[in-house]
């Protein structure tokens, strides 16, 4: 295969990790609502631990990204 | 249609001078580094001059913005946190700054570049390190020796750990690098939509109102992004920092 094909390929394959993080950050937020809505008063100081949830599952997300473009502009 | 990636393009202003071969040079990304440090010192040295009982609009933005951050800071840290408030506060205020500076058209996005953001995490990370090293001592290792494990997979759950501490720093800066990159490239390609389409002839440009009010949408979805992001990038650190406070919880 040509090589530069190769890394196009690889870094669009990279992407598809990305998706795992979607689900992620999907269930972090629709549990939260889930929570949030039996229990509004205590909601509000829930959401510094929503945002920690948010970020580090969206941080696996990223090193995928990371990869992709790695790929793209440093192989 | 007009390259997406342009707007991320580093010109030179003037040069400083050599170090080997390297150049130093003054850049856009300087420039606009200074000009949200200005930006934010205007607002808190203005808003705080005149200090009434009753604060005008101005002085309200300050004060809340001052409080928002202790509050954060408090919550995840307690006070003795407090001493790193400085930091935090002018790492949320930069940030934010330089993130809703880049939303403006024809500007340059700071935080859209991996050495800036790397930088600002690099300075949270060695800050934990080293005052986390100073305070406790060897007692800060216990960061990497939960409690309540059994002793047989301790040493699996040990190099996880480190292995999650030594990767804080890429997923710190990556995360609003990244944000930042994607948010302003899908910005530029639906704006070139309506370029591509509006050459089109009366039909394009009907058209193109499409991909128009999709840009505006996605501008105000970026204002919310450009918020979260300085707020995600403050909370870690509130709980990185938290980490070299309380080692061992």
């Amino acid at each position: 295969m040509d090589p530069v094909a190769a890394k196009y390929l690889g870094a669009g394959l990279a992407t598809i990790g990305m998706g795992g993080a979607g689900v992620g950050v999907g269930l972090i937020f629709s549990n939260f609502l889930n929570g949030a809505l039996r229990n509004p008063s205590a909601a509000q100081g829930q959401f510094a631990n929503l945002i920690f949830g948010f970020a580090v599952t969206e941080a696996l997300g990223i090193f995928s990204l990371l990869v992709a473009l790695l790929l793209l502009f440093a192989v | 249609m007009a390259d997406p990636i342009h707007q991320f393009e580093i010109h030179k202003i003037f040069t400083l001078g050599h170090i080997g071969n390297q150049e130093i040079a003054f850049t856009n990304s300087s420039a606009y580094m200074f000009g949200a440090v200005a930006i934010v010192s205007l607002l808190m040295i203005g808003g705080s001059a005149g200090r009434r009982l009753v604060p005008t609009r101005f002085q309200s933005v300050a004060e809340l913005s001052y409080e928002f951050v202790r509050n954060t800071l408090r919550e995840s840290v307690g006070d003795e946190g407090m001493k790193f408030f400085p930091l935090v506060f002018s790492l949320f205020m930069f940030i934010l700054t330089a993130n809703l500076i880049g939303i403006i058209p024809y500007t340059f996005t700071v935080t859209s570049h991996l050495i800036v953001t790397l930088a600002l995490a690099l300075l949270v990370f060695l800050t934990v390190l080293l005052y986390g090293l100073y305070k406790n001592g060897l007692k800060f290792f216990k960061l990497f020796v939960p409690s309540g494990i059994p002793l047989y997979i301790m040493p699996l759950i040990m190099v996880i750990e480190v292995i999650s501490f030594l990767s804080r720093p890429v997923s710190h800066s990556v995360r609003l690098f990244a944000n930042m990159l994607a948010g302003h490239i899908t910005l530029k390609v639906f704006a070139g939509f309506v370029a591509s389409l509006g050459a089109l002839g009366a039909v394009g440009v009907a058209g193109a109102l499409l991909p128009l009010a999709m840009t505006t949408a996605l501008t105000g979805l970026e204002l919310l992004v450009a918020f979260l992001q300085a707020y995600v990038f403050t909370i870690l650190t509130c709980i990185y920092l938290n980490d070299a406070l309380h080692p061992g919880h």
